[in-house]
């Protein structure tokens, strides 16, 4: 009996403890304060080649809102396109007072910057590559996955041939060291081995410049005329390319394909008036989120830089003037007033 | 003393138009499709914006002085003139804010050079990245500007004369109207003698300060053509350029047709042959199928032996000896 009273009068003790415990456990979720204690005060640098494009200024604007939006601060450099510029940039970032807790870096080419990165991941740093790979074991790489945008590439422009065409195609190069580069001219040779009756004619180097870009396509389709279809390595120079093109008056004959931020200017614009006939282009939020989410995993996970390397590839889409919607692109003045 | 530039009768000019034509004729051979009219107009036309800058560049340098700001007056005018008209402004107020700040620019190079005794090589250089700077971060959103629709320049893009686009006949313009200058007209020849000697040229009663300033505000005027010309041609203006090797093209263009970097000599019949060999020449490497870093080395070492070959045959006279180039 005794036994039995103290066994209630303990359960009624537990009970009396537990009561007030179980609404202050729903307040409780611990995930606030971790939160909060990992995040708060945190510093984002993000090292574009330049800030001067659409990618990087998308980039920017998105990162921008979420690393205030969790108390931390956020940071841009501007290397302008400068190896150099960029070095210095992240060589300051890493012996700076204020050492920023991650470095969001976009590599000019493959081995440039991989010393300095491992030196600030050994400071401490996490390192996330964006965009462009390289020789280096990030803490994450967030971009497009070059091989496979190759491919698409090819793809739209063996479709934008057609059977019945000349099949011979020309391609207009960034360069012969940028990751970019070189991973899209082997994606896009992966799918013409593929299709063997289609001939690559000539493969110039635009060295990412418009005017290069446009002297060489004007002397390529004073060779071939007739070229059915051509792949410019990135928008941003492609435009030389449709020039010479709209100047020898192929527009119709020649289906041109590049690849781009999506930006609305730079790429739905250009395809709505026949400048590009396919652009195979990134999804800049899912890209600029995926970032965001891999930032916030690295500042929580307690691991030290260069744990793990994985590749959080985006998701690519090639636009064309029949598949375009007004979702298709992004409107960066509409990006940048949102995140002021 | 503008006869200066005949030293023998293997003048660097000359070596350069014989290279020109031995490179020409070797494509012609060659190179299938190199003869070809579409092909040559191609040539003309893929130089036409460096022969264009080259013109302005080749009026400073035959008075004595460079300027290192062209590429950057020529992007970044034409830029900031479309972000004008892209943001709405009437095509009118655009050009004319445009223009004061070209003049504008002109105006402090010139002065920077001729009255606050600043060496041409600094001073254009500084101002050429502050032109950039203050143009890139203050006036415009991106890297590249494009041309709104309907604009003018898009229709001077399709303007044909004889089949022969119209930045061709722009360049040829331009060369000739500064042939003309340089030649017949008082404040021409002016420039010769300034660039000969500066010291005598003073003496003598030339102004040669206001002179001075003139120039650069000339450079700075025929890079907003260019600027426009280059605008018109991609459908938009990207600044990007200056970062380019396009400034070093245009001194290449201007030095290997045989414009002496220690002024006085030279005319536009040395800039258009330097034009023309850059232009056989990439074209001929572009059908070749040559990769761009190979071009670079190439073209490098074409300029190593002009300036060679001019230096064997042509050796320093006592006066630049004296001087020193720039």
């Amino acid at each position: 009996m005794l036994k039995k009273f103290l066994t209630a009068a303990v359960m009624t003790a537990v009970v009396a403890t537990a009561m007030p415990a179980i609404p202050a456990m729903a307040e409780g979720d611990p995930g606030p304060a971790a939160y909060e204690a990992a995040m708060k005060g945190k510093r984002v640098m993000l090292v574009p080649m330049a800030m001067g494009f659409d990618l990087a200024q998308g980039w920017a604007a998105i990162l921008k809102r979420e690393v205030e939006g969790f108390g931390g601060t956020f940071e841009t450099r501007d290397p302008n396109w400068s190896v150099e510029a960029g070095a210095q940039a992240i060589t300051d970032a890493i012996a700076s007072e204020a050492k920023p807790d991650v470095l969001v870096v976009m590599s000019p080419d493959l081995n440039s910057y991989s010393k300095l990165m491992k030196r600030a991941q050994s400071e401490g740093i996490y390192v996330v590559l964006v965009d462009n790979p390289a020789n280096f074991k990030a803490d994450a790489y967030v971009g497009g996955d070059w091989n496979r945008l190759g491919q698409m590439e090819a793809e739209a422009v063996v479709k934008g041939c057609g059977e019945g065409s000349s099949k011979k195609i020309g391609l207009v190069q960034g360069d012969q060291v940028n990751a970019t580069s070189l991973y899209q001219y082997a994606g896009i040779m992966q799918v013409l081995e593929k299709h063997p009756d289609f001939q690559v004619v000539a493969k110039p180097d635009s060295n990412w410049d418009p005017t290069t870009s446009r002297n060489v396509t004007a002397t390529m389709l004073q060779q071939n005329p007739d070229i059915c279809g051509i792949i410019d390595f990135w928008d941003g120079d492609a435009t030389g390319a449709a020039a010479a093109i709209r100047d020898a008056g192929k527009q119709d004959q020649i289906y041109l394909v590049t690849t781009g931020g999506g930006e609305e200017t730079a790429t739905c614009a250009n395809i709505e008036n026949g400048t590009f006939d396919a652009v195979v282009s990134t999804e800049l939020y899912n890209e600029s989120e995926a970032m965001v989410a891999i930032i916030k995993y690295l500042l929580q996970s307690g691991q030290p830089p260069g744990t793990a390397s994985p590749y959080i590839y985006s998701l690519l889409s090639t636009v064309t003037k029949e598949n375009m919607t007004p979702r298709s692109c992004w409107n960066l003045k509409a990006l940048q007033a949102a995140a002021e | 003393m503008a006869g200066a530039s005949v030293h023998g009768v293997w003048s660097q000019e000359r070596i350069v138009l014989a290279l020109a034509v031995l490179l020409f004729a070797v494509s012609a051979v060659a190179l299938p499709g190199f003869l070809d009219p579409g092909n040559l107009i191609t040539i003309v036309r893929s130089v036409s914006v460096l022969g264009l800058l080259a013109v302005g560049m080749a009026i400073v340098i035959i008075g004595r002085g460079i300027d290192l700001a062209a590429v950057a007056i020529m992007a970044m005018s034409a830029a900031w003139y479309l972000q004008m008209l892209n943001d709405g402004w009437s095509d009118g107020a655009a050009l004319a804010i445009t223009l004061a700040g070209v003049i504008g620019i002109g105006l402090v190079n010139g002065y920077l050079i001729a009255y606050a005794d600043v060496p041409a090589i600094f001073a254009t250089l500084a101002s050429g990245s502050f032109v950039f700077g203050i143009v890139r971060s203050q006036l415009i959103g991106q890297d590249a500007v494009p041309v709104p629709a309907g604009h003018w320049l898009e229709q001077l893009n399709r303007v044909r004369f004889f089949d022969i686009p119209a930045e061709v006949f722009i360049f040829a313009g331009a060369s000739f109207a500064a042939y003309l200058f340089l030649r017949y007209t008082k404040w021409g020849r002016y420039v010769y003698y300034m660039g000969d000697n500066l010291l005598a040229a003073r003496n003598i009663g030339i102004p040669v300060r206001p002179m001075t300033v003139l120039r650069y505000v000339i450079s700075a005027l025929v890079a907003l053509a260019a600027g426009l010309l280059s605008a018109s041609s991609l459908l938009s203006m990207n600044t990007r350029v200056v970062n380019s090797t396009l400034l070093y093209d245009i001194i290449l263009v201007v030095v290997i047709g045989g414009i002496g970097l220690s002024g006085g000599k030279g005319g536009m019949r040395n800039v258009i042959g330097g034009a023309l060999l850059i232009g056989i020449m990439l074209n001929a490497m572009t059908i070749i199928d040559i990769p761009h870093i190979y071009q670079n080395l190439i073209k490098a070492t074409i300029l190593l032996i002009a300036i060679i070959i001019d230096s064997l045959l042509n050796p320093r006279d006592e006066q630049t000896a004296q001087q020193g180039d720039i």
